[in-house]
């Protein structure tokens, strides 16, 4: 009940305001409410909304028909065991399985009411407005500095005080401002894994992205720079709305405002793991009341 | 003394007998030296063809050695002592350097083009099998090609020399840029990608870059390579004394078929020329292979 109240008031405190890196989504469209079939619409505008998503590589289904919902300004986290397809969902919400050439997307992803995977829609577009950290750190290799320009100057920004600056806040933005202000022409290849991460979601940041999608962001990363992480993902959760797959729990449990459980079926006839979408509730809920019996062994450690 | 090993136990205390922790003596250990002598052996061999070479044209030609040597013309008669090589120090810079500037963009294009846009489409795998074919065909082959295909219409020129170069030098340089592609790793691709990144901006400001240091040292080597290649030479770009720095414009002439012709002669004074032409050939080559080393050290520091 609290938590409703909460939620509505975020939203009331957000919706007014024009999505702000997204001035070329017609307004029309930001009414996702009205055509939502989700009763809890009013918790949050909704950024994602999924039907019958299923992807398929060649013949072999991966994932099950999913329905989910993902809200602006909140996190949502992915569990399950490996091979659940967290990662290939994930990877829908930016086009990125379009890079495995036998991959196939079917049912719909609405961003923002407009579908994603719609006949005029350029994935260009789509991943600058959704951005990406990935379970490995992976800077270029190039200058810390360089590292962070690569994204405004893809998208057209030239002046280099400009550049600075949007270096400068995105360091600022994933914490990592401090530590590297003195050495932004070294090579990022330098920098530790848990710096090397948020040089990640600097870059991620520097093209002012609506959504960022962090694929196990801290599976390389040791508790201390896990936190630092986490930390950043609290701070940043304000501006941008956050989804992030992970194998821990607790990390789930402590970031996260909602969580859907994915778990792997076994098809005895082929020996093959498709995913499918257990339960998908608040990340409360999730860990200490779920629906499901499946979740419940999960998470509570008994399987998995 | 009993020989019993001493087993670790859960018995509080040190140990009754220090572990014993030195080698074991053994065949294993045998089997180890002996395979390091073997090495150590092959790379003996390995060395002694390449010193012998290299002393072998130290001293025949530093006796003639000289920038006199390097500058000046080649006397018109065989019989005639001293002299220089001037003409064909040019000519192999002239030719090699054209030859270069055909084979590597082409190359380096067609590299990117078989590795990130083809794959395994039909023509890729064309050009793929195609350009493994060419690299197998002998120089000469090439250098008649050339002749037939140019030198006939045209006349013997530089620009003969160096068409026949590239394409010698093309499936080299293709080869060792499409390998370097290929190790350059896709999270690098994906990264660009998530930013929003087109393909094409991606193969240039990621890819490229990050594959640049093997694909210098793999280019300069096909280039060294090249320098040194005197069949296809022959057919097609004739012979003169004297300083041709056209290659549009008449016979010309490069170290190599200067060596090969000095070699051949009778007379000591051309003898003792191939041999200050071989060594400053060696020096060529080898100041291409520092340079292909010192560059990509060069970019290697940088990432």
């Amino acid at each position: 009940m609290s938590d409703a109240q909460e939620a509505t008031v975020v939203s009331d405190a957000i919706e007014p305001q024009p999505v702000a890196v997204n001035e070329r989504v017609a307004p029309a469209r930001l009414a996702p409410e009205e055509r939502s079939v989700d009763p809890d619409a009013a918790l949050g505008v909704s950024v994602f909304e999924c039907t019958d998503l299923s992807v398929l590589y060649g013949s072999f289904r991966a994932v099950q028909p999913t329905d989910l919902t993902i809200r602006r300004n909140e996190i949502t986290a992915f569990i399950g065991p490996s091979g659940c397809g967290k990662t290939t969902v994930l990877r829908c919400f930016n086009r990125m399985n379009d890079l495995i050439p036998s991959a196939r997307v079917e049912g719909e992803v609405r961003y923002h009411g407009v579908d994603l995977y719609g006949p005029d829609v350029s994935p260009t577009e789509v991943r600058r407005r959704i951005g990406m950290v990935f379970q490995k750190p992976n800077p270029f290799p190039k200058s810390v500095y360089d590292n962070v320009a690569f994204g405004p100057k893809v998208n057209g920004v030239k002046k280099r005080s400009e550049l600075d600056e949007i270096v400068e806040q995105s360091l600022r933005g994933a914490a990592l401002w401090d530590e590297v202000k003195d050495r932004l022409k070294a090579s990022a290849l330098g920098l530790s894994g848990g710096q090397q991460q948020r040089l990640c979601i600097a870059r991620a940041i520097a093209v002012q992205p609506e959504v960022i999608l962090m694929d196990e962001p801290c599976s390389a990363l040791d508790p201390i720079a896990t936190a630092r992480v986490e930390d950043l993902m609290q701070e940043i959760k304000d501006t941008y709305t956050i989804v992030i797959v992970t194998h821990n729990m607790q990390q789930a449990a402590r970031v996260s405002d909602r969580t859907a459980f994915f778990t792997a079926e076994v098809n005895p006839s082929s020996d093959t793991r498709t995913g499918v979408l257990v339960e998908f509730d608040r990340t409360t809920k999730i860990f200490s009341n779920p629906s499901d019996a499946r979740t419940e062994a999960y998470v509570t450690g008994r399987f998995g | 003394m009993a020989t019993v090993l001493e087993m670790p136990s859960s018995a509080p205390g040190p140990l009754a007998t220090p572990p014993d922790l030195h080698a074991k003596h053994g065949w294993r250990t045998a089997k180890s030296s002996l395979m390091s002598v073997l090495m150590g052996l092959s790379l003996v061999a390995v060395m002694i063809p390449l010193g012998f070479v290299l002393w072998t044209v130290l001293s025949k030609g530093m006796g003639i050695m000289s920038w006199e040597f390097l500058t000046s013309d080649i006397p018109v008669s065989d019989r005639a002592q001293g002299g220089g090589m001037g003409p064909a120090v040019l000519g192999t810079i002239v030719i090699t350097g054209f030859a270069t500037l055909l084979a590597i963009p082409l190359g380096i294009l067609g590299a990117v083009y078989l590795h990130e846009y083809g794959g395994v489409s039909p023509l890729a795998r064309f050009v793929r099998f195609m350009s493994y074919v060419m690299t197998g065909v002998p120089s000469i082959v090439m250098g008649l090609f050339v002749y037939t295909v140019w030198t006939l219409r045209f006349g013997l020129e530089g620009v003969g020399g160096s068409l026949a170069l590239a394409c010698l030098m093309l499936p080299v340089v293709i080869r060792a840029t499409e390998t370097m592609l290929k190790l350059v790793p896709d999270y690098l691709r994906e990264a660009s990608y998530a930013l929003g990144c087109r393909k094409s901006r991606t193969v240039l400001t990621v890819v490229l870059p990050a594959a640049l240091p093997g694909i210098t040292s793999g280019s300069l080597l096909a280039v060294a390579r090249a320098a040194g290649e005197t069949a296809p030479l022959l057919f097609t770009i004739g012979y003169v004394t004297k300083n041709n720095s056209n290659l549009f414009n008449g016979p010309t002439t490069a170290l190599s078929t200067q060596i090969f012709r000095n070699a051949t002669s009778p007379f000591v004074g051309a003898q003792d020329r191939a041999w200050g032409a071989a060594l400053t050939l060696v020096a060529l080559a080898f100041l291409f292979t520092v340079a292909a080393r010192v560059i990509s050290a060069r970019f290697a520091t940088k990432r």
